[in-house]
C-alpha cells in the first residue's frame, strides 16, 4: 500500500557547509524549557523552502551548532520557525538570544514525512514532548489540504501540565470536527480532567482504517518502539509506519560519520524512515 | 616505457616545476609521506617488517627506491586534511557575516602511491564527491593531484590486498605506474601511463619502449608479490555475515582486548569521520569553525543529551569493523577496507581484522 519514498534529495542548499545569517524576529516561550524562534534571512533573500520533517543546523555565534527540525507551516513564505528545547551548551545559549539577534542557518536537510504518499489515507500522528515540533508542519499541511486525507488523529503525550507544548494550538486543533486530538499526561494533579498515562494507551481507542493508514511517530526510542507495537496490534504493517531517528550530527551532509545508524546516515537517509527500512536494527542496543 | 634508475631524478624534477612533490621518506623510524626535495630523500635501500602491533625498518641488501610497503600515514592527510578551517565569521551590531574559506589551489604530485592506496582514494572520492553533497575542500585538492603509482615488489607482513581485490598491481586511477626492477646489476622502472597527462610527462622522460622481456619481468614481480600476502580474508558474503552477527560473542572477546585508542581509524586510508570545533577570539567578535579528524572509537562520537549511544567498547569496535566490511557496501557500493594492513600493524595490542572475521565465521 504505502510506497516508501526512495532516497529523495529535496531542497538541498547550495552551499551546505556555510551557514546563512538569519535574524530573530520573535522569540516565543512555549514551556519552562522550550522556546520557538521566528527567523528571517538577515540579507533580505527569500525564506528557504522546506518539506515537513526536514531540519536545519542552527549556529549560535561562537558556541556551536545543533540539528533542529523546522516546526513552522511549509506554506508560510515569510518566516522560518524552529522550536527548541534547552538541554545543553548550544540550546542553552540559543535560549538567551533575543529579538534582533542573528543566528546562522544551514539547510534544509533530510528526508520528509510521507505527506504525499499519505494522500487518500487516514493519518495518525503519535508523538511525545518536543517530538510534536517536527510534526507540526504535517499538521498544518493536512489541515490546509483536509480533503486529500481520510481520518486525522494526533495522539500527544507530555510529562506534566507544564510540559504541554503548543497548548493554545492544541486547543484550537481540538475544535476541528475532523481532527481527533488526544492529549495525555504521564503524571497530573487532580485538576487535570484529561487522559493520564503513556501515549501508547491512546492507540487502541483511536479510529482509523488499518488498511489505509499512514502513521508518523516522533519521540524517544522506547516510546517509538512501544508505539510501533501497538500500531501493529491494530493491523498496521511496518511500511505504513514512519519514525524519525535522532543521532549526533556534526555536518548534516554525510561527511562526518557521526549520525550513522547501521548502514544509514540519519542526516541524509533520514531522519524520517519508513519503519520497515530500520526494523532490523531498531531495538538493538548501541547501534 | 623504460625509465632508468639514473634518470629517475628527471621525473621528480619535471613534476617539481609545477607541483608540490610528496613521497615516502624516513622519519622517527618509520616511512612517512612528506614533501620531497630530491630523490635522495626517498628511503633508498630500506625495507620494513610488519606484523600485528609491530613495525621495524631494516636495511636491504640492494639500493631499491621503493623496497618497502605502506607506513603509518596514508595519503588521506593531503586530500582529506587532518584539520581544515571551514569558514570565519564576525559579529557586530549589524549581525553576523560569514566568510567562506578559500579553496586550496596548489597542485600536488604523489610519488610511490600503492595500488591499495589508489583504491582508498577512490573510496574517499565516493564519500566526498559522488554522493548527495560535494566536499569542495576535498574536491579542490583532489582535482589537482598527479598520481605516480608504484607496483609493490614485495608484500608486507600485514598486507591482504589480494583478498580485497585492491592490488598488488595498480590497474587504474593513476597518471603513471612504475614497477621497479633490480636484477643482474640492472636497476630500472617499467612505466605505464594511465592518463593523457601521464603520457605527456612520460614522453618527456623516456624514449625507450619496454621490451617484451622487460614487460614480463614487471608482470612477474607483481605476480610474485601477490603470492606473499602476510594476511588473507575470506570476503564471501561478508556484508551479510557481519550484519547478521551483531550479537556474536566474539565482540565481547575483542572488546576485552581493544583499548579504544582510535589508532586503527587514524591510520586507515579510508576512514573519513570528522568533528567540528567552533572557536572565538578574546574579543568574542571573531569566530571560526574547524573540522578535524575524529574516530568512532571516542565516547563523544555518539553523544546525545543524556549519554552516548555507543557507550561500551564492544559497540564501538563493532561499529568500526561492521562499517569497514559491511555497512560500507550498503552505503557506497564497495568495501571500506582495502587490505593495507595498517590497522593490524599499528594496533598497540595487535588486534587483527582478518582474524576477527575468521572468528566470526567460526573458523578459528
Ligand atoms: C534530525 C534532528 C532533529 C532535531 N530536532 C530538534 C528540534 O526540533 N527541537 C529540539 O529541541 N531538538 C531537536 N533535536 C535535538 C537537538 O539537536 C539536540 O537537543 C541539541 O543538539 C543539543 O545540543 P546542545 O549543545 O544544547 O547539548 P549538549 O548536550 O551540550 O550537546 C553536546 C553534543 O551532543 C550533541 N547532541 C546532544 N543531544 C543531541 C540530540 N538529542 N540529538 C542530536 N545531537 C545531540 C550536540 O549536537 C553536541 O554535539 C534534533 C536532533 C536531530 C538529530
Ligand atoms: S570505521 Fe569509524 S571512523 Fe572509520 S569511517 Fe567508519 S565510523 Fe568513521
Ligand atoms: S581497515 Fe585496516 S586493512 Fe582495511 S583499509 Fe583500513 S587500515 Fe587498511
Ligand atoms: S551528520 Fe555528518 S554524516 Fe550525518
Amino acid at each position: 500500500m504505502v510506497i516508501a519514498p526512495e532516497k529523495q534529495f529535496i531542497n538541498s542548499p547550495t552551499d551546505p557547509m556555510l551557514p546563512q545569517p538569519y535574524r530573530i524576529e520573535r522569540v516565543r516561550r512555549e514551556t519552562h524549557d522550550v522556546f520557538t524562534l521566528e527567523l528571517r534571512p538577515a540579507n533580505g533573500t527569500p525564506v528557504m523552502q522546506f518539506a515537513p520533517g526536514q531540519f536545519n543546523m542552527l549556529y549560535v555565534f561562537g558556541t556551536g551548532e545543533s540539528a533542529i527540525s523546522i516546526s513552522g507551516d511549509p506554506n508560510d513564505t515569510n518566516r522560518l520557525i524552529h522550536t527548541v528545547r534547552a538541554v545543553g551548551t548550544v540550546t542553552n545559549a540559543m535560549q538567551k538570544l533575543k529579538r534582533g539577534d542573528c543566528i546562522g542557518v544551514r539547510g534544509p536537510f533530510g528526508t520528509p514525512w510521507p505527506i504525499v504518499e499519505a494522500e487518500g489515507s487516514d493519518v495518525v500522528i503519535v508523538t511525545g514532548g518536543i517530538g510534536l515540533a517536527p510534526l507540526r508542519p504535517v499538521i498544518y499541511h493536512v489541515l490546509a489540504n483536509r480533503e486529500k486525507y481520510g481520518r486525522f488523529a494526533l495522539l500527544f503525550g507530555a510529562r506534566s501540565p507544564r510540559d504541554l507544548l503548543f497548548a493554545r494550538e492544541l486547543e484550537q486543533w481540538r475544535g476541528h470536527f475532523d481532527f481527533n486530538v488526544e492529549v495525555t499526561l504521564d503524571t497530573a494533579s487532580s485538576d487535570w480532567r484529561g487522559n493520564v498515562g503513556v501515549v501508547t494507551t491512546l492507540i487502541p481507542r483511536t479510529q482509523f482504517d488499518a488498511r489505509h493508514t499512514v502513521a508518523m511517530i516522533c519521540g524517544p526510542e522506547v516510546m517509538m518502539r512501544f508505539t510501533v507495537q501497538e500500531l501493529m496490534k491494530r493491523g498496521l504493517t511496518t511500511d505504513q509506519i514512519f519514525v524519525t531517528m535522532e543521532r549526533n550530527m556534526k555536518c548534516a551532509v554525510g561527511f562526518c560519520g557521526h549520525c550513522q545508524y547501521g548502514p544509514h546516515f540519519v542526516c541524509k537517509d533520514g531522519p524520517v524512515f519508513p519503519f520497515d527500512r530500520i526494523a532490523g536494527l531498531f531495538g538493538k542496543r548501541e547501534i | 616505457m623504460i625509465l632508468e634508475r639514473g634518470d629517475f631524478a628527471l621525473l621528480l624534477d619535471a613534476l617539481q616545476k609545477t607541483h608540490q612533490v610528496i613521497g615516502p621518506t624516513i622519519r622517527d623510524g618509520a616511512i612517512v609521506y612528506d614533501e620531497l626535495s630530491s630523490a635522495t630523500d626517498l628511503p633508498i635501500g630500506w625495507t620494513d617488517e610488519q606484523d600485528g602491533g609491530t613495525y621495524r625498518l631494516k636495511r636491504r641488501n640492494d639500493e631499491a627506491l621503493f623496497g618497502y610497503v605502506v607506513g603509518p600515514q596514508s595519503w588521506k592527510r593531503f586530500l582529506h586534511v587532518p584539520r581544515q578551517r571551514l569558514w570565519q565569521a564576525t559579529q557586530n551590531e549589524n549581525g553576523i557575516q560569514i566568510t567562506p574559506e578559500p579553496q586550496a589551489t596548489h597542485r600536488m604530485a604523489f610519488i610511490g602511491i600503492r595500488s591499495c592506496e589508489l583504491h582508498a582514494i577512490a573510496i574517499q572520492d565516493n564519500v566526498f564527491l559522488h554522493d548527495q553533497f560535494t566536499d569542495t575542500f576535498y574536491q579542490a585538492r583532489r582535482e589537482n593531484v598527479f598520481l605516480v603509482a608504484v607496483n609493490c615488489g614485495q608484500a608486507g607482513g600485514t598486507c591482504f590486498c589480494v583478498s580485497m581485490n585492491t592490488g598488488p598491481k595498480a590497474t587504474s586511477g593513476f597518471d603513471l605506474a612504475l614497477t621497479e626492477v633490480l636484477e643482474d646489476g640492472q636497476h630500472y622502472f617499467v612505466v605505464e601511463a594511465g592518463t593523457a597527462n601521464g603520457q605527456l610527462l612520460l614522453n618527456e622522460l623516456s624514449q625507450r619502449a619496454a621490451s617484451n622481456e622487460e614487460q614480463q619481468k614487471a608482470e612477474a614481480i607483481s605476480a610474485q608479490t601477490a603470492t606473499q600476502m602476510g594476511r588473507t580474508m575470506d570476503t564471501a558474503g561478508i556484508k551479510e555475515l557481519l550484519a547478521q552477527n551483531l550479537e556474536h560473542p566474539r565482540w565481547d572477546d575483542v572488546a576485552n582486548r581493544c583499548l579504544t585508542c582510535a589508532n586503527c581509524t587514524m591510520v586507515c586510508p579510508t576512514c573519513f569521520c570528522t568533528t567540528v570545533e567552533d572557536v572565538t577570539d578574546l574579543t568574542g567578535e571573531h569566530a571560526e569553525r574547524w573540522r578535524r579528524w575524529d574516530s568512532c572509537f571516542t565516547m563523544d562520537f555518539t553523544y546525545l543529551h543524556g549519554g552516548s549511544v555507543r557507550a561500551s567498547n564492544k559497540s564501538r569496535y563493532r561499529q568500526w569493523m561492521t562499517h569497514k566490511l559491511s555497512s560500507w557496501i550498503d552505503q557506497f557500493g564497495s568495501s571500506g577496507c582495502v587490505g593495507c594492513g595498517r590497522c593490524i600493524t599499528w594496533c598497540p595490542v595487535g588486534i587483527d581484522i582478518t582474524e576477527e572475521v575468521r572468528a566470526i565465521r567460526g573458523k578459528e
